[in-house]
C-alpha cells in the first residue's frame, strides 16, 4: 500500500491523477434521485467505446475502393475469424448508439435539462447528434450495397437542391458525376478519422460542461442550493461508488438486450441492416423502394412531406437545427415535468407521437393517405417547437419542492 | 395528469419504439402471396441435400463466390476427398470458393443480363421469397425460355427444374385469380418438387451466413452469462444504496 | 447518509466477484479482437499446399517455387554430393539438425525423404535476416574458396549453407535453413505444405 502511495504521489505531481478522479468520479455529487432515465448518458458512452474498438477492427479488413468494398465486407463475415461478430458488433452499435441518445435526449425533454444553467451541454449534445448523423451517414456508404448507393445518392442530390450551387456542391461532395469510387474514399477516411476526433472532442466538452455546473434530476431541483457545513449538497451523493455500481448494473442489462440483437437479430427484419444492401451497389438499377436507415426517417419524411424541393431540404434542415434553440423556445423556469402545466405535457406526448409516426413512415413507400400524415406529423413537429413561447408562458405550474424526492 | 399517468404513458412511448423496430419489414414482392418456406438450418441431410441440387443444377451458371467448398464440407458433414471428387467441376483446391466457368459477357449475351451471385441471395430476397420464386414457373410461349414467373415477371432465368417437376399452365380462375396446373408431368410429385426446392432453399440460407447456426448457439451461453453477470452487479448496486435515503 | 451498520465484509465480497465475473467477461470479449489478426480462410486457402512436377528436373539444377509468400527451393543432388554430406560435421555449426526447422522425416544428414534422398526440400530464407541465399552448386570457385564443394551462400552478409542447407561455422546465421513439410503423391510430383501429418 506504501509503494502505491508513494507511486500516486509521484504521478500527482506531475499530472492531476487524483485530481480528475475526485473532481469527476469520487467527489462529484450527483442528486440522489436519478431514475430510469438517467442510464442513457453512461450506456451512450460505452457505445461509443464499443463503435471505436469495433470500427478500429474493421478497418483493418475493410478495402475502401469500390470495386473491392463489397467483397471485403463478406470477407470480414465469413474469412476473417470471428470477423461477423465484430462487423455486428458495429452495425448493431450503430443502431443501439440512436436509440440511446434518442432516449438520452427525451429525458433532457422531461426534466428541462437544457433549461439554465445547462444550455451549452444541451448545444453540445445536439453537436454530437449532428455529427453522429453524418458520422452514420458516411459510414452506411461503405458496405456498397444497394441502399448504401441509392441512400447516399438521393441524400447527396439534397445539396443540388441549393440555388445557384447547388449542383456544383453536389458535384464537389460526390467527387464523380455518381456516387462513386471517389465518394466511398473519401466517406472512409472521414467516417474513420475526421467525424469520431470531433466526436470525442464533443463528447468531452459536453461531460465538462455539465461536471462544471452539475447534473439536472427529475424534480428538476438544483441540488447545489442545499449544501451542509462542508460544502456538499445534502441531495447529492458522490458519483463514485454510487452511481457507478448502478450504472454497472444498467450496462450489464444493456448489453443483454444488445447481444440479443446481436446474435438472434442482427438484422432486426431489415431494420439494422437493410435487406436490399445484401445486393452489391449497381448504379443502373434502382431498388424499387428506397427507405434510410431507420434513425434518419423521422427527417426523411418531413422531406418527403414537404411538395417542393428546395422547401424540403430547408424543413429538414430547420426541423434539425430548431433543436439548438429549446432553451430559449421554452419559457416555464420549472424544469421538470412533474410540476409542470398540462400545456407542455400535452405538447410533448402529441410531439412524441407524431415523431414516432413520422419514423414509422420514412421506412414506407409514399402513398396518397402516408403523405398527408406525413404532412400532419411535420405541422405538430414544427408546432411543438414553433408555438413553444406560447403555451409554455400559459402554463400553471405545481409547488416545486426543496428537495428532490424518492419516488 | 399525475406523475405516476406519466410514467406509465413513458413506458408506453418506449415500448411503442421499440415494438416498432421489431415489427418485420416486408420484402417488396409485388402482390404475389409468398409461401413460407419452412426451413430447418439444423437438418444437415436437408442441407447436403440442397447442396448437391445447387451444385449439380445452380452452380453451371450461378456462383456462390463467397462460399468456399471446405467450409461447407465442415459445416454440412461432407467427406472432403468426396466433395473434390464429385461436386467440385471448375475448381482444383478445396479451400477455393463456388466460382463458375461462364464468362459474364457469355451470360449477357445467353440471357440479356449478367447471372447474379447467390451467395447472399437468401439474405437479399429472403427464403419464402426464394421458395415460392422456384416453385411459379409457367409456360409462357411469348418468352425466349418459354417458362415465365409468376412471381418475377419476364424472368430472364429457364425453368433449370423443369425435368422433376414438369410444366405449369397458368389458368385464369372465374374469380380472377391465377393458379398453375400441371401441364407435363415431371419425375416427382408436386409433394416431392416442393421438398426438393426447400432443401435447396435452406442451402442457400446456409450460404448467405453459414455461421447462421453458430451464431445462436453462442448467443445462449452469452446471455446467460450476462444473466449471472446481472444478478451479481444488482446485488453490489443494492448493497451500496442501503446508504441511500 | 451512511449511519453505520454497513456490512463490508459483504460490500468486499460483492466488489471483488463483479471485478472477477466483469474481468472474465471483458477476456471474452478480447479473444475475437485477437483471433481476427489470424490468417483468415482466404489466405489459408491461399496458402494451401502445392503441387509441383519434378520430373524434368536434372541432376545439380534447382527450382524455385512460391509457398505462403516464400520461395522454396527443390534441388536435385548428385550421388557425389550426397556423398561428401556425411563428410562435413566438423565444418558445421548443427550437423545433425538439432536446432533446426524441419519434419522428423528430414532430420537426417541428407535433410530429406528416405525414399527420394537426392531431392533437397527448402524454405529459401536465410535464417540470419531473411534474404534469399543463392544455389552454388559449383565447385571451388573464386569468391567462396577452395573448399567449397557445392551449397548456398548468402550475399547480404555472407552466411553459408551446405547442400543440405545446414549452416557452417563460422557466419552470421545461426541455424539450418528450414525444410517445410512435403511429401510425393508419385514419383514425379512433389506436395510442398502438406505431409498429411508427418507420414
Amino acid at each position: 500500500m506504501g509503494m502505491m502511495k508513494s507511486l500516486m504521489g509521484w504521478v500527482d505531481a506531475r499530472f492531476p491523477a487524483t485530481k480528475m478522479w475526485k473532481e469527476h468520479l469520487s467527489e462529484y455529487y450527483a442528486p440522489k434521485n436519478f431514475n430510469f432515465w438517467y442510464f442513457f448518458g453512461s450506456l451512450a458512452l460505452l457505445v461509443l467505446v464499443i463503435q471505436i474498438v469495433s470500427g478500429i477492427f474493421l478497418a483493418m479488413f475493410f478495402k475502401p475502393d469500390a470495386t473491392l468494398a463489397f467483397a471485403s465486407v463478406e470477407y470480414i463475415m465469413r474469412d476473417v475469424e470471428w470477423g461477423w461478430l465484430i462487423r455486428y458488433m458495429h452495425s448493431t452499435g450503430a443502431s443501439a448508439f440512436f436509440i440511446v441518445v434518442y432516449l438520452h435526449m427525451f429525458r433532457g425533454l422531461l426534466y428541462g435539462s437544457y433549461k439554465n444553467p445547462r444550455e451549452l451541454i444541451w448545444i453540445f449534445g445536439v453537436l454530437i447528434y449532428l455529427v453522429l448523423m453524418g458520422e452514420a451517414f458516411m459510414g452506411y456508404l461503405l458496405p456498397w450495397g444497394q441502399m448504401s448507393f441509392w441512400g447516399a445518392q438521393v441524400i447527396i442530390s439534397l445539396a443540388s437542391a441549393i440555388p445557384y450551387i447547388g449542383d456544383d456542391l453536389s458535384l464537389w461532395i460526390r467527387g464523380d458525376f455518381v456516387i462513386g469510387d471517389a465518394t466511398l474514399n473519401r466517406f472512409f477516411s472521414l467516417h474513420v478519422v475526421a467525424l469520431p476526433l470531433v466526436l470525442l472532442g464533443l463528447v468531452v466538452a459536453h461531460i465538462l460542461a455539465l461536471h462544471e455546473v452539475g447534473s439536472n434530476n427529475p424534480d428538476g431541483v438544483e441540488i447545489k442550493k442545499n449544501k451542509d457545513e462542508n460544502g456538499i449538497p445534502v441531495d447529492g451523493i458522490p458519483f463514485h461508488p454510487y452511481y457507478s455500481v448502478k450504472d454497472i448494473a444498467g450496462v450489464v442489462a444493456f448489453l443483454f438486450i444488445f447481444c440479443s440483437v446481436i446474435f438472434f437479430a442482427p438484422e432486426m427484419g431489415g431494420y439494422f441492416l437493410e435487406h436490399a444492401n445484401f445486393e452489391p451497389a449497381n448504379p443502373l438499377k434502382t431498388p424499387e423502394h428506397i427507405a434510410p436507415v431507420w434513425y434518419f426517417t423521422v427527417y426523411y419524411s418531413i422531406l418527403r412531406a414537404v411538395p417542393d424541393k428546395f422547401l424540403g431540404v430547408v424543413a429538414m434542415g430547420i426541423a434539425v437545427l430548431l433543436l439548438f434553440f429549446l432553451p430559449w423556445l421554452d419559457r416555464n423556469p420549472v424544469k421538470s415535468i412533474r410540476y409542470r402545466g398540462i400545456q407542455f405535457k400535452v405538447m410533448l406526448g402529441v410531439f412524441i407521437i407524431a415523431f414516432l409516426m413520422l419514423g414509422w413512415l420514412g421506412t414506407q413507400p409514399v402513398t396518397p393517405l402516408y403523405t398527408w400524415m406525413a404532412r400532419i406529423g411535420a405541422v405538430i413537429y414544427f408546432t411543438f417547437f414553433l408555438a413553444m413561447p406560447i403555451y409554455t408562458k400559459m402554463e400553471k405550474n405545481l409547488d416545486v419542492p426543496d428537495r428532490v424526492t424518492m419516488k | 395528469m399525475n406523475i405516476f399517468a406519466m410514467k406509465k404513458l413513458i413506458i408506453l412511448w418506449s415500448l411503442a419504439l421499440f415494438s416498432l423496430l421489431t415489427i418485420n419489414m416486408v420484402v417488396a414482392s409485388g402482390s404475389v402471396h409468398l409461401e413460407s418456406a419452412n426451413i430447418d438450418r439444423n437438418d444437415k441431410a436437408s442441407l447436403q441435400r440442397g447442396a448437391k441440387t445447387f451444385i449439380n443444377y445452380c452452380l453451371s451458371c450461378h456462383s456462390a463466390q463467397y462460399q468456399r467448398f471446405e467450409r461447407m464440407a465442415d459445416d454440412l458433414g461432407f467427406d472432403k476427398q468426396d466433395v473434390i471428387n464429385n461436386m467440385m467441376y471448375t475448381q482444383d483446391k478445396i479451400g477455393n470458393t463456388m466460382t463458375v466457368a461462364m464468362p459474364a459477357e457469355d451470360a449477357k449475351k445467353w440471357f440479356g443480363k449478367p447471372v447474379p451471385d447467390l451467395s447472399l441471395v437468401a439474405r437479399s430476397r429472403g427464403v419464402d421469397w426464394l421458395y415460392t420464386y422456384l416453385i411459379s414457373f409457367y409456360l409462357d410461349e411469348k418468352r425466349p425460355t418459354g417458362v415465365n414467373n409468376l412471381l418475377f415477371k419476364d424472368v430472364g432465368m429457364p425453368h433449370v427444374l423443369w425435368e422433376q417437376q414438369g410444366y405449369k399452365k397458368l389458368v385464369k380462375n372465374p374469380d380472377g385469380e391465377h393458379t398453375l396446373e400441371t401441364a407435363v408431368k415431371g419425375t416427382m410429385t408436386d409433394k416431392e418438387y416442393q421438398d426438393m426446392v426447400r432443401d435447396l432453399v435452406n442451402f442457400l440460407a446456409y450460404i448467405g451466413e453459414p455461421l447462421y447456426v453458430y451464431r445462436h448457439q453462442l448467443g445462449m451461453w452469452v446471455l446467460l452469462f450476462l444473466a449471472v453477470f446481472f444478478v451479481i452487479a444488482y446485488m453490489l448496486k443494492k448493497e451500496y444504496w442501503k446508504d441511500v435515503h | 447518509m451512511s449511519e453505520g451498520g454497513t456490512d463490508n465484509s459483504r460490500r468486499r465480497f460483492l466488489t471483488a466477484a463483479t471485478t472477477v465475473v466483469g474481468a472474465v467477461g471483458a477476456g471474452f470479449v478480447a479473444v475475437p479482437f485477437i483471433k481476427s489478426w489470424n490468417p483468415s480462410a482466404r489466405t489459408k486457402a491461399a496458402g494451401a499446399a502445392i503441387e509441383i512436377d519434378i520430373s524434368k528436373l536434372d541432376v545439380g539444377q534447382m527450382l524455385t517455387v512460391e509457398w505462403r509468400g516464400k520461395p522454396i527451393y527443390i534441388v536435385k543432388r548428385s550421388d557425389k554430393n550426397l556423398e561428401q554430406l556425411s563428410s562435413m560435421d566438423d565444418r558445421l555449426r548443427d550437423p545433425g539438425s538439432n536446432e533446426s526447422v524441419q519434419p522428423d522425416y528430414a532430420k537426417n544428414v541428407y535433410r530429406a525423404r528416405s525414399d527420394q534422398k537426392a531431392i533437397l526440400v527448402l524454405e529459401g530464407v536465410c535464417t540470419h535476416l531473411g534474404c534469399a541465399p543463392k544455389h552454388r552448386p559449383d565447385v571451388a570457385p573464386a569468391d567462396l574458396g577452395s573448399d567449397w564443394v557445392g551449397g548456398f551462400f548468402c550475399p547480404c552478409h555472407g552466411s553459408r549453407f551446405d547442400l543440405a542447407g545446414r549452416v557452417f561455422q563460422g557466419v552470421p546465421a545461426p541455424l539450418n535453413l528450414r525444410v517445410p513439410p512435403y511429401t510425393y503423391l508419385s514419383k514425379t510430383t512433389l506436395l510442398v505444405g502438406d505431409d498429411g501429418g508427418n507420414a
